[in-house]
């Protein structure tokens, strides 16, 4: 279904009341697109009964008015079976539709589902393999993991243009939602557990990312700049982070954890193998158990604690596996 | 946890608990502190003036005896009505500071309030509309128009609806208490956590604690009104033979049976976790943040319904009775109602697509909200169907209505556009949604709350609302409205979220300019509603107006305007859905003679005494003064238990003073019978 | 009253009125029972947090190393004895034997406060082995559901305690039997309740 001379129709008046950019009608990245395509076809669908009812409530209202006498007027109609059958077999049929387009979409662009394509009658090219970045929400900015390339930035976010990205999302403290309008529909990031979110962005530029899940009093200024790049430009931008950067580690972290409003744009060449997943099972402090442990242990009968707990405090920096704490969100 | 403060001496901690001077914050030389001091004043000043002309009147006895003590449904009603009114004032203010913060706060300029002020009131805003605006308003129509329209002489249980109506009233005290003793929650209208688990200070408790409160009052009325409509209706009266406002009562009261005590439990598992360290919904400790959204939405999206069921009963009294017809498709619309009851538990998820519950759980959910348009559809076609071939009059509530039935479309549309999962990962906490909320809450509970007002006025008081100033109050609120907020349904669409007290792009400022100018309109629209009450009051003589000013259809019309305390003096038989209609059909004549004693409820101060040790022992609980608590909590067991070893609840007006009230009240004249 | 023979006699108004008062309906029974249904739904909650934190040991003890399942037995046992007995005093009223009812009572009561009795030397043994409700989401919802109900269990004691004395003092007439109904149904509803936290917090959790 094309929803292109729809979004002419919707997009030329709003368009005019301000020049205003309605970036959630027009998105820059092919999720986001989808997305919005369903918003406006689904709205257009629901429009041929909304609008209907809109002046049949004018023109009824107008006609029946009591000054009327030429309008017939039946003191005791009330009831009609044709009539009845419509009102409910009407909306009935709208959703039916609209249900219909909503349960495809749904899973469509499941933020879970890897990307099949990069847009419309484009799949994603053979052997391009999806960017990866690790997103941590602080309070109150952006923590970006680079793990193929090894650098992160704060408040900062860069990916080349038509390449797929693979976030996947957790926070320290707050829950947040990590949201660039341009580029996909939002996912909440959440401590100690983990979301992930699929997206692309197909035209160069920089567009607002944000969190748009109230988290506490510095939440107002919890934005940064996405940056969608050339490939080569993406590059140049990585070479750039790391000649800028120095090195996160966990007392770095441990800077950037400190509530702060308005943090400005970081750049680290390097960071802690396993940050992320510390971060994630609630265990970048010394001495503090992760999750992950944690969990096995209450699956086998909590013989962990006691000794076995002490012993496990003490290797914090042990490797761990991905976190278990992901089926908690997806469940 | 529960220790009080460390740095001063003991004593001082046990009698005052965390009560210092500093929890005054118009003590405070900041500018928070000149706002709460101002505001202060103006309130000190306006409950001085109030409570001294009280005095100088010497009414205290009258308010007392008449109306605090006072079990009638109706008095009750009136009551839940002025808190509303008074608490949509407070509401408004904040809506107002929100408006003008976010019409400034652009680029270097970052407004006049501060994140932890601004954030506070959002919140406040948001649960003093629901709970103390939208919940009291309904509860008030419900409580005056109810058992009338059942042929009623009051609720199942006069003594329990007293004391609902002084929890409801405490739980908003806490709330006013708030503004000027401590803080108030920033975590928003549901008090999510981790934001609500980490807020140090008593905002949060304020939060809990009010709302537990009036949760009680709220559930206390739900049990009562279902069981005034399961056993107190008319004779005749079947249940599809019963009003469409009675029958959103009972759907709504069978909601908050069923919703309020997850309320209830949700907040307390909070309340444990701020005050004696469990981990429901903590980060550490093995908590689920996420149990907490999953459970406060249990209850939040059916209370959405509980505010907007009773309201679409209105409309269903208004539409006939100003159009001169009986209601299209009487069945449909109960079915319809029982439909939206049921699917409402169904669909809570959908304020929470984007937390990564999966294709498959966002479907389910997306699909069960689409399905809720379906009955509300069914609704608004029966109401034009009713309209169809009648002779419409548009007097003030009818006015209200058709505001509503196109303001209400248009939010149920963009309704729908939420519901719909993948819109909604775009659409979700976006300033559009923020649109959207009022304007349902706004078309629905708001218009109806005042198309109800308009309408049910003069049974309660034997005058007619101002015209004008009631047409005066209707455009500006419908104006105002879409100036207010079509803006928000732009920007949400230009990406803006909601609860930001700051933003940078100076593009954005123009539009929260224009809604900051819609919601000085709805300034005009509530100061011309007080006007209009304020003029009719003054003008009630040559405003009087008989039992039956509009030609209405169900039995509340069918008694004197306002009604005696024991609403009839005769039991109505009930034979058909429009039942005064059907009496004037048939000519029918009231009796002045033949009278029985009619047997009625005392009034009683227990009520009164209840609220008022609850409310101290919430206090006492907010500000960790433990004796305070655990003694007015021993105190309203003690209260409760020495009002069961009163077994004379209950009088008899004799059968001379109903017969001098029959040939005495406000009857039109053609309705008066032959002494039988 | 006959309709059709009312909407026969056109001429002749029909009947609009109930010329005679008609006895007061209570509706406190009903009213009673939809309160109870409502307090399902508080027990409703607290045992879905259960069911999504029961096995959130956090590193500390499982189900299966803090549940005394012996002590627990007697305990249920306890409580569905004093069911029955409160039974047997609802027997008696219903014959009209108030001092065999009051009796009844009496023992039905004393044994719910050996319940709840038993119940606060568990969570008081718990707590001092550092398994307090504090150290884990499990603990925090087993310790608050449980509670929970033995708060009710302690207002059901308190509120026989009165009728006992109401009826002593003013016998048997129509309010206090239906509040020792009312209260009957709620003593009947916490065992109902208990059957569910015996079976499902402590035998399942320990099994899981």
């Amino acid at each position: 279904m094309s929803v292109k001379p729809l979004r002419g129709l919707l997009l030329l008046p709003l368009a005019l009341l301000g020049g205003c950019h309605l970036v959630l009608l027009n998105p820059a990245g092919d999720v986001a697109r989808q997305q919005s395509d369903i918003m406006i076809s689904t709205t257009a669908i629901m429009a041929l009964i909304i609008v209907p009812v809109l002046i049949a409530i004018g023109v009824i209202a107008w006609r029946y008015r009591a000054s009327n006498r030429q309008a017939r007027y039946d003191a005791t109609w009330a009831h009609s079976p044709q009539l009845e059958l419509l009102v409910w077999a009407a909306p009935l049929l709208i959703i039916i539709a609209i249900g219909a387009i909503s349960w495809i979409g749904t899973h469509m662009v499941d933020p879970y589902r890897p990307l099949q394509r990069i847009a419309p009658d484009q799949p994603v090219p053979a052997g391009v393999k999806p960017l990866e970045v690790e997103v941590v929400s602080l309070r109150w900015k952006w923590l970006f993991l680079y793990p193929q390339y090894g650098i992160a930035t704060v408040n900062q976010l860069a990916a080349p243009v038509d390449r797929p990205v693979k976030f996947k999302l957790t926070s320290d403290a707050m829950m947040d939602s990590f949201f660039v309008p341009a580029m996909a529909g939002q996912i909440y990031t959440m401590p100690g557990m983990q979301t992930i979110l699929h997206g692309v962005i197909n035209k160069p530029g920089e567009y607002r990312g944000f969190s748009a899940n109230y988290s506490g009093s510095g939440f107002t200024d919890m934005r940064f700049k996405f940056l969608g790049m050339s490939t080569a430009d993406f590059d140049k931008w990585v070479a750039r982070v790391r000649a800028a950067g120095g090195d996160l580690d966990r007392k770095t972290y441990d800077q950037l954890r400190v509530p702060s409003r308005a943090a400005p744009v970081q750049y680290y060449a390097h960071f802690d193998t396993g940050l992320y997943n510390r971060i994630l099972n609630l265990c970048v402090d010394p001495g503090q158990m992760c999750m992950s442990q944690m969990m096995a242990a209450d699956a086998h009968d909590g013989d962990m604690h006691g000794d076995a707990a002490g012993n496990a405090m003490s290797m914090p920096h042990a490797v761990l596996k991905p976190a278990p704490a992901q089926a908690a969100a997806k469940h | 946890m529960l220790e009080a403060l460390p740095h001063r001496a003991a004593i001082w901690n046990f009698l005052f608990g965390r009560l210092t001077l500093d929890s005054m914050p118009f003590l405070k030389p900041d500018l928070e502190g000149r706002i709460v001091l101002v505001t202060f004043i103006i309130v000190a000043i306006g409950g001085l003036a109030i409570l001294g002309a009280i005095t100088k009147a010497r009414k205290w006895g009258y308010l007392w005896k008449e109306w605090f003590t006072s079990v009638d449904h109706k008095k009750l009603g009136i009551m839940y009505m002025i808190l509303a009114t008074v608490m949509l004032l407070r509401g408004f203010a904040d809506a107002v500071m929100m408006r003008s913060q976010q019409a400034v706060a652009f680029g270097p300029h970052m407004g006049y309030l501060p994140p932890e002020h601004y954030d506070q009131i959002f919140s406040a805003h948001g649960a003093i509309m629901i709970f103390f605006v939208a919940m009291t308003y309904i509860v008030g129509i419900m409580n005056y128009v109810m058992p009338l329209q059942i042929g009623s002489r009051d609720v199942a249980f006069p003594f329990l609806n007293n004391l609902s109506f002084w929890f409801t009233f405490w739980g908003a005290m806490l709330f006013m208490l708030s503004l000027f003793l401590g803080d108030f929650s920033m975590a928003g209208w549901l008090g999510y956590p981790p934001v609500s688990e980490l807020q140090q200070g008593s905002g949060v408790d304020y939060y809990i604690w009010g709302l537990q409160l009036s949760g009680l009052g709220t559930l206390l009325t739900g049990i009562n009104f279902a069981v005034t409509i399961l056993k107190l209706r008319a004779p005749g009266m079947t249940l599809m033979k019963m009003p469409v406002f009675s029958w959103t009562t009972l759907c709504t009261s069978g909601l908050i049976i069923a919703t309020f005590p997850v309320l209830t439990a949700t907040l307390f598992m909070l309340a444990l976790d701020r005050y004696v360290g469990t981990h429901f919904f903590t980060t550490g400790g093995g908590g689920n943040v996420m149990m907490y959204i999953n459970l406060i939405w249990i209850w939040g999206h059916p209370e959405v319904y509980i505010l907007i069921l009773p309201l679409f009963g209105v409309f269903s009294e208004i539409v006939p009775t100003f159009s001169g017809k009986p209601l299209f498709g009487y069945s449909s619309m109960v079915y319809a109602t029982v439909a939206i009851m049921i699917l409402s538990y169904l669909v809570w998820l959908h304020h929470f697509f984007t937390m990564g519950s999966g294709a498959d759980v966002n479907s389910f959910f997306s699909l069960t909200t689409m399905m809720i348009s379906i009955p509300t559809g069914v609704k608004i076609f029966n109401w034009l169907f009713t309209m169809y071939r009648g002779r419409i009059r548009f007097t003030v509530p009818m006015l209200w209505t058709l505001g509503f039935l196109f303001t209400f479309t248009i939010g149920g549309m963009t309704g729908v556009m939420l519901s719909v999962a993948p819109a909604d990962f775009l659409l979700h906490n976006s300033l559009f949604l923020v649109a959207h909320f009022h304007n349902v809450i706004i078309g629905g509970v708001v218009f109806g709350s005042f198309a109800a007002v308009n309408y049910w006025f003069p049974k309660a008081f034997g005058f007619k609302l101002d015209e004008f100033w009631g047409k005066a109050s209707f455009w500006f609120w419908q104006i105002g409205f879409w100036v207010a907020f079509g803006p928000l349904y732009i920007l949400g669409l230009m990406g803006v979220t909601r609860r930001l007290s700051h933003f940078e792009d100076p593009s954005l400022q123009i539009w929260f300019i224009i809604a900051a100018f819609g919601a000085f309109l709805i300034a005009l629209g509530i100061l011309s509603f007080l006007i209009q009450i304020y003029v009719s009051i003054v003008r009630r003589k040559a405003y009087a107006v008989g039992h039956d000013p509009w030609d209405g259809r169900t039995l509340e019309w069918s008694t004197s305007s306002p009604p005696p305390d024991y609403n009839f003096a005769f039991i109505p038989l009930v034979r058909e859905r429009d039942a005064w209609t059907d009496m004037k059909a048939h000519g029918f004549r009231r009796p002045l003679d033949g009278f029985n004693p009619i047997h009625m409820p005392k009034n009683t101060a227990t009520g009164v005494v209840i609220g008022v040790l609850a409310f101290a022992c919430c206090f006492g609980l907010i500000w960790y003064i433990w004796w305070l608590a655990a003694a007015s909590l021993a105190g309203v067991i003690a209260v409760a238990i020495a009002h069961t070893f009163n077994y004379h609840h209950d009088h008899h007006i004799p059968a001379d003073e109903v017969r001098e009230f029959e040939h005495a009240g406000n009857w039109q004249p053609e309705t008066r019978g032959v002494n039988a | 009253m006959n309709t059709t023979a009312i909407d026969s006699a056109a001429s002749v108004p029909p009947e609009f009125l109930c010329r005679e008062e008609a006895p007061p309906r209570n509706g406190t029974l009903l009213g009673f029972w939809i309160y109870l249904m409502s307090d399902c739904f508080i027990f409703a909650s607290l045992f879905a947090c259960n069911a999504v934190l029961g096995s959130n040991y956090a590193g500390g003890p499982t189900a299966a190393e803090v549940f005394d399942l012996p002590g627990l037995a007697l305990n249920t046992a306890l409580l569905l004895v004093s069911s029955v007995t409160f039974g047997f005093a609802m027997l008696e009223m219903a014959r009209q034997n108030k001092r065999a009812m009051l009796g009844w009572l009496a023992v039905a009561g004393l044994l719910a406060a050996a319940f709840v009795g038993l119940e606060i030397h568990e969570f008081l043994g718990m707590i001092a082995e550092g398994a307090g409700p504090g150290r884990s989401a499990f603990l925090s919802s087993f310790f608050t559901l449980v509670a929970t109900h033995g708060l009710h269990v302690t207002l059901g004691i308190l509120w026989l305690i009165v009728l006992m004395v109401q009826t002593t003092k003013f016998g048997l007439n129509e309010a206090n039997v239906r509040r020792l109904q009312c209260l009957s149904m709620f003593w009947h509803f916490l065992d109902l309740v208990w059957v569910g936290v015996f079976s499902y917090v402590y035998l399942i959790g320990v099994l899981r």
